[in-house]
């Protein structure tokens, strides 16, 4: 109900809306470490409360010169004024802080830069939890928690209601209690594996705004830049700053940089992108973090993925590029298949090796459920046997799920002439 | 859907004498190939290429410097991929590049 608040308000409510997401997560993070992440709910909810008491405040008297500090302070007062009145704080929390559970001793908040730091690393492990199994509640919960996003863009994001989001972060924080989830680094031995589930649901946030349903472009955006973010939060600590850290960040870079140039659920993207629009200082930040990501032995699907992203930051369609992002598309697929990634690597296949060789083994794919899959069927039976080209746009259309992409397969049925066919 | 191996059998072949160019075209090959089959979710493990050196172990302790000098090809390699029965898995094997230079493909299933 914050942002409805800030909306009413006006101009200022964009930068006002921005502060609010990025002391969020902060906020939450020191709060919940200090008390301990059973109480992550007071957390939100004293956070809330905050931020509706600045709302109102700063509408009546203006910003004031130090807005997070505002913030802090009014944050800790109600904090022990919740526990207080609660009780909580004498029959749960404190029997904790003595027996050394917690790690303040005194039960006061610390918003140092320094804790506010490792309280957010601490909970990106915490919330990407292997005991959660990747879904879309650990994701809403990321969102939720991790970025700042409210409740009601949650929704949107997953073209989803309030009632069902509300109940889904419910289950994943009862998941979080009853598995007793810890705000604490995991320890040395475990610290890379348990940073492949934080890696995954990264990726998996970056995903959920980058192909997301929603048609609302600045909240697509807004997700891939916290993804993006909660990357680069992990390279500031030398046993996260792995080569496959830098390279998933590089994989976001190369994605991020053409975003502007997408065209909303259009389907045939790349080729019809205005190259004028790629962002540069992105590209260049992708390959400054390709480059890191090229060390050590292990070989990561991110690897992979980011070299095809960057190969697509190059625009001229030339032989050897297409031979490269086959190839990294046959080693993807090794490693991890998916429908989509063997539809691109078909796409690649047909660029290095022209229509009938991709057609022999596009036809062997049988993703029978997929309309991209008579999308690609058609574009490779375009010029060699319209009738089917067209059969299978129709098929496509049937298969298609919004109204967008529809549009889209007819446009490209209405471009074959019944008379070639 | 069962699995089965596919080894890779080839006239022992020298590849000292291959440039670098004509190894990473016949690599390429071999790419594009496995990629195929896992394009179509067929690829249980991404298998092993096994080095062409080696010793044999022989009933009596008797060690060789392996099987090369004896038969006409050696095993160069397996792959094990998803089937719903022999025929199938024979299917996607058509295409291996070891067929490329004479070499055979025996596909065999694995007990589960």
């Amino acid at each position: 109900m914050e942002w409805m608040l800030l909306f009413i308000m006006g101009k200022s409510s964009e930068s006002l809306q921005q502060l609010f997401q990025q002391e969020f997560s902060k906020m939450v993070a020191v709060i919940s470490k200090t008390f301990g992440l059973q109480h992550i709910e007071i957390a939100e909810d004293v956070v809330s409360e905050t931020f509706l008491q600045a709302t109102e405040a700063w509408k009546a008297k203006g910003i004031p010169p130090n807005p997070t500090a505002w913030l802090y302070v009014v944050a800790k007062q109600k904090i022990l004024h919740h526990f207080r009145r609660k009780k909580i704080y004498d029959e749960k929390v404190l029997p904790e802080i003595i027996s050394g559970n917690v790690m303040e001793e005194t039960g006061e908040v610390n918003f140092s830069v320094q804790n506010i730091k490792d309280s957010q690393l601490q909970m990106l492990f915490a919330i990407c939890t292997p005991v959660i199994i990747a879904s879309e509640a650990q994701i809403g919960l990321a969102l939720r928690i991790l970025c700042g996003f409210g409740i009601d863009e949650i929704a949107e994001a997953f073209l989803s209601n309030k009632e069902t989001i509300n109940k889904r972060l419910f289950r994943a924080k009862e998941k979080l209690r009853t598995e007793k989830v810890q705000m604490e680094l995991p320890s040395e031995k475990e610290i890379t594996k348990r940073l492949d589930t934080v890696l995954h649901i990264i990726y998996l946030l970056f995903s959920e705004g980058y192909y997301s349903q929603t048609q609302n472009q600045i909240l697509q955006k807004d997700l891939c830049l916290e993804a993006l973010r909660l990357g680069l939060m992990l390279t500031e600590y030398d046993k996260t700053n792995l080569p496959k850290t830098n390279a998933l960040i590089a994989l976001m870079c190369f994605h991020a940089s053409r975003f502007s140039a997408r065209q909303p659920n259009a389907i045939v993207l790349y080729e019809q992108q205005d190259q004028e629009l790629w962002d540069a200082t992105l590209i260049s930040q992708g390959i400054y973090f390709l480059n890191l990501s090229a060390q050590g032995e292990e070989l990561s699907s991110y690897h992979l993925e980011a070299r095809i992203a960057y190969w697509h930051c190059r625009k001229e369609g030339t032989r050897e590029k297409w031979e490269e992002i086959l190839q990294l598309y046959n080693r993807l697929l090794q490693i991890n298949y998916s429908p989509a990634v063997a539809l691109n690597r078909t796409y690649a296949l047909y660029k290095v090796k022209g229509k009938e060789a991709a057609l022999a083994e596009a036809e062997k794919l049988k993703l029978e459920n997929n309309h991209f899959y008579f999308i690609l069927l058609a574009e490779l039976y375009t010029g060699l046997d319209q009738q089917k080209a067209r059969l299978h746009l129709e098929r496509a259309y049937a298969l298609a799920k919004t109204k967008t992409e529809k549009q889209c397969i007819q446009e490209k049925i209405d471009l074959i002439n019944p008379l070639n066919a | 859907m069962k699995d089965f191996a596919l080894l890779f059998r080839q006239a022992n072949y020298n590849y000292s004498k291959t440039s670098p160019e004509e190894m990473k075209e016949i690599d390429k090959r071999w790419q594009n190939w496995i990629g195929g089959i896992a394009a179509q979710g067929k690829l249980a493990t991404g298998g092993s290429r096994l080095a062409t050196e080696g010793t044999v172990l022989k009933a009596g302790g008797v060690v060789t410097d392996g099987p090369f000098v004896e038969i006409r090809e050696i095993l160069g390699g397996f792959i094990v991929v998803k089937a719903d029965n022999l025929e199938e898995a024979t299917t996607l094997a058509h295409g291996c590049p070891a067929l490329d230079s004479n070499g055979s493909v025996e596909i065999r299933p694995l007990f589960v």
